[in-house]
């Protein structure tokens, strides 16, 4: 009996022992579906990179912050001359990178010159296109001079794409990124996890955490199986929307519902009969039941969205109304078109959920006012070759996630094939124009004309969906670039 | 015998090198460019065309082809195109995890196939028999990957014995501590892959030897005076193994790889994770080197169950 006491207090010792490292103050496990394929946030698309090192390893001049705000990052002030093509930037002092070198002017002139050079591979290298030059003026200024005034430059500056990087450390930078972060690269076990150490040099606000680890997980249940075991503290971009209502009955845990700049679309070659006719688009438009998409495939997770504009932004214009659900319109205005019998296209489907959920919804939809749609479902790689590059396809549903990305419908050649002068007008003024009236006053145009065009079928701004423990604080709702910002997350006592 | 053997190598060779051209063009006249894949939607075309020099994605298809080729000659299976690490290095990491996890789901099966398939085969037609045919009909019909996801569901989450995945950061370590806990991490993978196999080889065991227990050299053993047990262990089984042991060569081989759904369950960084990883990425040179590395393995254990037979039956060595 004493014997039994005694393992008993001790295994109560162990398990109280075990229950403060469980509580583990000063570090998080934070899951992800994607693992990046190198961290080079400069030379790839993969969103996967950002959601590690933005902001966490890298820094840029400017930075987003969780509310899409565009706010001082190694810049800590600027001047425009008046004629708007003169920016003049001051950084931070004593800024050093992770491997002890100093940041000064020449590494943004550097990071600037790469990502904009001739045999640069960044993936967003029109972020660039209105800078004419980059001018270090002495080790705390830089001066970037504009071909053309460019009203977004700060926000372009803010990208994961833009970071600063130094020479030093380039060779390696996919594999042992150098950043001025507040946490450092620490490891990487390739398929599984990515751990980052808090930066004791930081020149700015200090991390809370001491560390952090990323884990990929893929497999949708494995990562419920995850959060429920305890494995993980917090999972950013939850997969299974499905899954959310069992942590919501659970107090251990926070689900986070925010937004993301992902505009979803039924995206429509513009140049393909009959979607030529602006009528049959808008028949499309008017067949197609948003809520029933945004309750059948992401089971209730998502805004209604009637142009290619994120509703968060303040100078969103409702336009859902313009393409309100009316089968029995949809089918007068195909008659008036000549296809009063209907017809029949393809619908491409890649990988996401939103879109193989979204398609089979959408085609049943379109079948109800005649539209007959041969589904394929295609990998990432097929899709960008089939329908992005080869343009062959009647429709597909995908979210555009980069931020305030409407300027792609002024690219006749885009996989939209949507051409329209006025249009392409208007986003060259915008580009011109840094008033803030002028600019909401172009911006709702712009979202006008994409709505009255029916250029595309537009379903839903997709949901941010994270899950947390609930005594995590700091983590970004939002997501107004893919980004797991870790720099002011912490443990509640 | 040598003979035997030389001609058995150079088929050896000769499967690998059609294997290699195989593999080769399967995976690259399937559309999807890596070099678009890793630069999404917004990229410029020069941007794109200029990550396709710095990948070698830019010359024919024969002359990467026969890089690819002299290059694993000499043991250098090039370089990942979205990692930017060499794929031998990748697939050695990866290794550390599936090559374990398949021998111990092995060991696992075996371990509970041969009791099951002796006792089975001794004591045909009773009661227990019974029983081990009808739990070995269940464990080949009940998919794996959802008796894993139960296992999980009991195990990690409800009792949390394990965890729900994953593999320690450290590797198989240096401590016994560490050895352990890689072998605990494991475990439930191990089973869920166990399962179906041990089910299958229980049922093989069984009947191969109730096929050798009515040989008439078994009869002559007994007239001989041995013991019924002493028939069986002396030999019966050793005859009955032949069949298992063939079947337990293409268990292993399958388990090097056909572990995918298990490991992305339990969220292991191994083999099949890498490939379905590579494949989505469209990191052709990864998929191509880690199948033909399993291609590799497969015709392996065959040529070395083979020399096996020319050993056990000489007249397969005449070549006749």
């Amino acid at each position: 009996m004493k014997q039994y006491f005694r393992s008993a207090a001790l295994t109560t010792a162990v398990l109280l022992a075990g229950g403060v490292s469980l509580a583990h103050a000063d570090s998080v496990t934070v899951g992800l579906q994607l693992e990046p394929p190198h961290l080079d946030p400069t030379s790839a698309a993969a969103g996967a990179i950002d959601q590690v090192v933005y902001s966490n390893v890298f820094e840029g001049l400017t930075r987003f912050y969780g509310d899409g705000s565009v706010n001082p990052g190694l810049a800590k002030s600027w001047q425009v001359s008046d004629d708007g093509l003169v920016w003049t930037f001051n950084l931070q002092e004593g800024v050093k990178f992770h491997d002890g070198t100093s940041f000064e002017a020449s590494d943004v002139v550097f990071s600037l010159d790469r990502a904009r050079a001739e045999e640069s591979t960044n993936a967003q290298k029109a972020l660039f296109s209105t800078i004419a030059s980059v001018e270090a003026i002495d080790d705390q200024t830089v001066q970037i001079t504009l071909s053309e005034k460019n009203g977004n430059l700060l926000f372009n500056l803010a990208w994961g794409d833009a970071v600063i990087v130094a020479p030093e450390s380039i060779e390696n930078i996919k594999t042992n990124p150098i950043g001025t972060g507040a946490f450092k690269f620490a490891d990487w076990v390739q398929g599984d996890a990515i751990t980052l150490e808090r930066n004791a040099q930081y020149w700015g606000t200090p991390a809370h955490l001491e560390g952090a680890t990323f884990k990929f997980i893929s497999e949708p249940s494995a990562a419920l199986n995850a959060m429920m075991a305890g494995d993980l503290d917090a999972f950013m971009g939850f997969p299974a929307p499905e899954n959310l209502a069992l942590f919501e009955a659970d107090p251990r845990f926070n689900v986070l519902v925010g937004s993301t700049e992902g505009e979803t679309i039924l995206s429509t070659n513009n140049k393909m009969p009959p979607f030529d006719d602006v009528r049959v688009r808008k028949a499309l438009a008017h067949a197609i039941d948003r809520q029933a998409i945004i309750d059948g495939a992401m089971f209730g997770y998502g805004t209604p969205i009637g142009t290619h504009f994120a509703p968060h932004n303040p100078d969103y214009v409702d336009q859902t109304a313009n393409s309100d659900y009316n089968p029995e319109k949809a089918r007068a205005l195909l008659a008036e078109a000549g296809l009063g019998d209907g017809f029949t296209t393809t619908l491409k489907l890649p990988p996401p959920s939103y879109a193989r959920r979204g398609g089979e919804i959408i085609a049943a939809q379109l079948r109800d006012v005649g539209i007959e749609t041969e589904i394929t479902n295609l990998e990432w790689a097929q899709w960008l070759e089939e329908v992005f590059r080869g343009k062959d396809y009647g429709l597909t549903i995908v979210s555009h996630t980069e931020p305030f990305d409407i300027g792609i419908y002024a690219r006749p050649d885009y996989y939209f094939q949507y051409e329209n002068a006025d249009f392409q007008e208007l986003i060259a003024e915008l580009g011109a124009v840094s008033e803030p009236e002028k600019r909401s006053e172009l911006i709702a145009a712009a979202q006008k004309t994409l709505s009255d065009d029916y250029v595309n079928g537009y379903l839903f701004q997709l949901a941010m969906l994270s899950v947390a423990d609930s005594r995590l604080e700091g983590l970004w709702v939002n997501a107004p670039t893919q980004a797991s910002d870790l720099t002011s997350v912490r443990w509640m006592k | 015998m040598l003979r035997y053997f030389i001609k058995k190598i150079q088929s050896l060779a000769l499967s690998l090198l059609v294997a290699s051209l195989v593999i080769f063009v399967a995976v690259e006249v399937v559309p999807g460019d890596p070099a678009s894949f890793m630069l999404g939607i917004n990229a410029q075309p020069e941007t794109i065309a200029a990550l396709r020099e710095q990948l070698g994605l830019n010359v024919s298809l024969w002359e990467r082809y026969f890089t690819w080729l002299t290059g694993m000659l000499q043991g250098d299976f090039g370089t990942s195109y979205t990692y930017r690490t060499p794929v031998a290095e990748m697939i050695q990491d990866r290794m550390v995890i599936s090559l374990p996890l398949a021998v111990y789901a092995l060991v696992l099966s075996t371990l509970i196939a041969f009791p099951a398939g002796i006792l089975a085969a001794t004591k045909r037609g009773s009661a227990t028999d019974t029983s081990v045919m009808g739990v070995t009909q269940l464990g080949i019909a009940i998919p794996n990957f959802w008796f894993a996801m139960l296992m999980v569901v009991v195990f990690a989450i409800n009792l949390r014995w394990f965890s729900a995945g994953g593999f320690p950061r450290g590797g198989w370590g240096d401590s016994f501590a560490d050895y352990m806990a890689a072998m605990k991490a494991l475990t439930l993978p191990a089973i869920a892959l166990a399962l179906p196999q041990a089910s299958i080889l229980a049922r093989v065991m069984r009947s191969s030897l109730l096929d050798t227990l009515t040989e008439d050299y078994i009869r002559t053993a007994r007239a001989k005076g041995l013991s019924k047990r002493q028939t069986l262990w002396r030999h019966a089984l050793r005859n009955a193994l032949i069949p298992v042991l063939t079947i337990i060569g293409l268990q292993f081989a399958f388990l090097l790889a056909g572990g995918i759904i298990i490991e992305k369950i339990f969220f292991l960084p191994g083999l099949g994770q890498l490939i379905f990883q590579a494949i989505t990425q469209r990191d052709l040179i990864v998929v191509e080197s880690v199948v033909m590395l399993l291609v590799f393995a497969v015709i392996i254990v065959n040529f070395t169950v083979d020399l096996a037979y020319g050993l056990a039956d000489p007249r397969l060595r005449s070549g006749k």
